[in-house]
């Protein structure tokens, strides 16, 4: 069945690609980019009126846990990859720990036939570091290759032990493909029991802290055996300005290392805590105003790469309970592009190509998703997301995720997907999931 | 005041006072021989305790029991938590039964505030984890000012494990509130540094501390396995931070020793200190039902607010 042929007329078209942003219209016939200029012939494609929206290819996530197989209870790939494509997304990186935990191929092919055959966008399963997560024994890395995995990750646990991370950079260079190795920077032993930042909330809120510091000896511990190896290091959710400063310095010795970073860290600091909000219960920490700041500026100069979700569901009485037995955690797929809308762009801290391309092309070049992350241009896949950048709304229920467990529960932001189109086919289409 | 009583931090100075004076008007109560007021007759207090307490629990019974309110004292062990309820169907059941106020006492802080989303009654914080105990802080500035004739300008050092205390966090908001000079003693493992915010002092040398005091408030060592990895051991604690009659005897005559209870003689405090007339415990549990008539008196009788 071929996809139906669309005309997306007078767009301010936001491709970083190719470092492009004006007005133009964009004709999609066959699933692909037929033709991008200015007062182009519908030619019989239906005509989307689209002046005064932005035209961007579709946003590519790096951090999303998609809960299947394993707690659907949470989330499925089909509400996940909904929640995405209603959020502008059309790839995400599915987060390895499944249960059963993506560490070998029989896993990683379940995924994507799940994705295939329920999913609204295109899943790229992350492979374990190591088996069953538990950080001892590097994972059939090159097993996981050969299924198409690029991005691995043990997320949701730092790589304790050097030696095995040491390994697994090292290994990881024996394929053509670029397989990066991706840590979630926190030193066990110092953030054990930790329920949020430590520092002068947490001390006064009387709740166990996770100090920034873990995170910075981490980064630094990644960072030196990153150079040791040659290895293809990713720093998951940076939180912190010290940690950013080291990558910053890293990435000026030509140390070969990416990271990102969230919507909600970028938006909320250790203080909204005191009420004892479980949506706001994330690891790492939600820090200072200071460490915010250093991560806006961070994304401004390109020492963080990417805006990725860490999206990550969970069933109402699981947060629902007193905050030291909640599980970290908040869902992002549905506002992270209003999110840097609202807090980045719309005060001016961020260029809108620079946004866009945190959002989606450098995301796909790290994950390897060539179909993603634009340029918009003749025989490219149809990948895009029309957003409307006035519209005004409120976060709350119902979301199109089964979850409802967001940081921004009850904040107003603006800027909406009116489309998202997945190879030339609406996965959005005025604003409503049709996928 | 607020409809809750969450935290010594929500409390002006205003509030103190008017607490501590509601609290002298029922003190008297206490003296006599049928001690009960009508004053919350037909209210229902449900005493919910996820930890075990003696002192605390009882002191609340009694203290809604005398203002002749009805009391449920609902238990964790073999109840509906034991069958895995969770705190919010737990505090929604006893919504339903008509609970006027919730007093909560529980090993996570914050519970109380998390009741306070899900229960429109009243919700009075007995101790939340590490957090907070305002009412033990209020018992104490009442013990305080009965003693002492004053809380403006005290100097009051609190002793001991800071970091993990409620009691300290609650005394520390209540008694900088009202004017007090608070430094906080102990090792430098259990007295956070932030805890300067507070506008406390800090000092790690309790022997340098206590010339200068009027109050030496200690707090009880927690013997918890987990807590223990921040001191060397409870002798080595003892012997630099344990008020012993040598220690006691560099205090101004006139200043007084307290304790939250329960004690760990031998630790923190010397049996003989302990029994000192300038020892002043039995006053803070006595004048703790006459605190806590005050608050429920005032949080659901005086205001005529309707839970």
């Amino acid at each position: 069945m071929s996809a139906p042929a669309w005309l997306l007329r007078g767009a301010r078209v936001v491709d970083p690609a190719q470092g492009r942003d004006e007005p133009l219209d964009v004709l999609v016939r066959g699933g692909v980019v037929a033709e991008v200029g200015v007062g182009l012939d519908a030619a019989g494609a239906t005509v989307l009126d689209v002046a005064g929206a932005l035209l961007a290819p579709g946003l590519v996530d790096l951090h999303a846990h998609l809960r299947e197989p394993g707690e659907e209870h949470k989330e499925t790939i089909a509400t996940g990859t909904r929640a995405a494509a209603a959020g502008g997304y059309t790839a995400v990186a599915a987060m390895a720990n499944t249960s059963p935990v993506s560490d070998r191929a029989a896993v990683v092919r379940a995924v994507r036939e799940l994705a295939e055959a329920t999913g609204a966008c295109d899943v790229f399963p992350v492979g374990a570091i190591t088996k069953g997560q538990q950080g001892e024994t590097l994972a059939e890395i090159g097993e996981l290759v050969e299924a198409g995995v690029r991005l691995l990750s043990d997320d949701g646990r730092c790589v304790a032990s050097a030696r095995v991370l040491r390994n697994a950079l090292t290994y990881a260079r024996a394929f053509a493909e670029p397989v990066v190795i991706a840590d979630h920077a926190e030193d066990p032993d110092l953030v054990e029991g930790g329920q949020m930042h430590e520092g002068v909330h947490s001390v006064a809120l009387g709740l166990a802290g996770r100090p920034a510091e873990a995170e910075e000896v981490i980064v630094a511990r990644d960072l030196a055996i990153a150079r040791m190896t040659g290895g293809r290091l990713h720093l998951c959710h940076l939180s912190s300005a010290r940690a950013v400063e080291l990558v910053r310095r890293a990435k000026q010795e030509g140390i070969r290392v990416s990271a990102e970073v969230t919507p909600h860290h970028l938006t909320f600091t250790d203080e909204d805590l005191r009420d004892y909000d479980t949506n706001l219960k994330v690891n790492p920490p939600l820090r200072t105003a200071e460490d915010r700041e250093a991560l806006r500026d961070a994304l401004v100069d390109g020492t963080i790469d990417a805006v990725a979700t860490d999206h990550a569901p969970h069933a109402v009485e699981e947060k629902e309970v007193e905050f030291d037995r909640a599980p970290p955690g908040t869902i992002g797929l549905e506002t992270a592009l209003a999110v840097v809308l609202t807090e980045l762009v719309a005060p001016g801290r961020i260029d809108l190509l620079r946004a866009i391309d945190a959002l989606s092309t450098t995301p796909a070049r790290i994950l390897g998703a060539s179909e993603h992350g634009g340029p918009i241009a003749p025989g490219r896949p149809a990948n895009l997301v029309v957003v409307d950048p006035e519209a005004s709304w409120v976060v709350e229920p119902p979301f199109v995720s089964k979850a409802r467990n967001a940081a921004f529960l009850g904040r107003r932001l603006r800027g909406r997907v009116v489309h998202t189109l997945l190879r030339g086919r609406p996965t959005v289409l005025d604003g409503k999931v049709v996928a | 005041m607020n409809r809750h009583l969450l935290s010594m931090r929500d409390l002006s100075a205003e509030d103190v006072v008017r607490i501590l004076d509601t609290a002298e008007s029922f003190r008297e109560v206490g003296t006599r021989v049928i001690k009960k007021v009508p004053a919350l007759r037909g209210r229902t207090v449900v005493n919910l305790f996820y930890e075990n307490s003696t002192r605390t629990r009882i002191s609340f019974e009694l203290a809604a029991k005398r203002l002749s309110a009805d009391v449920i004292n609902f238990s964790t062990t073999g109840s509906s938590v034991a069958k895995g309820e969770s705190l919010k169907d737990t505090a929604l059941t006893l919504q339903a039964m008509g609970a006027d106020a919730i007093v909560i006492r529980h090993a996570s802080s914050g519970a109380p505030h998390r009741l306070t989303t899900w229960v429109r009654g009243h919700v009075l914080n007995a101790g939340d984890g590490t957090h907070e105990h305002p009412t033990q802080a209020l018992l104490d500035l009442y013990t305080l000012r009965e003693r002492l004739g004053r809380l403006e300008g005290l100097r009051v050092a609190i002793v001991g494990d800071v970091l993990h205390s409620r009691v300290a966090r609650s005394l520390s908001f209540g008694l900088v509130t009202m004017g007090s000079e608070v430094t906080l003693v102990g090792p430098p493992t259990l007295i956070p540094p932030e805890a300067l915010a507070w506008g406390v002092q800090i000092d790690h040398d309790l022997d340098a501390v206590l010339p200068k005091l009027d109050v030496c408030y200690l707090l009880r060592v927690q013997t918890e396995r987990q807590r223990l990895e921040y001191v060397p051991s409870i002798r080595e604690y003892a012997r630099r931070y344990g008020l012993t009659s040598a220690r006691v005897a560099m205090l101004p005559d006139e200043a007084i020793v307290m304790h939250p209870g329960p004690m760990n003689r031998g630790v923190e405090i010397d049996s003989d200190v302990a029994d000192l007339p300038r020892s002043v415990m039995e006053a803070q549990v006595t004048n703790g039902i006459a605190v806590r008539m005050a608050l429920l008196y005032l949080l659901l009788g005086a205001g005529g607010e309707e839970g």
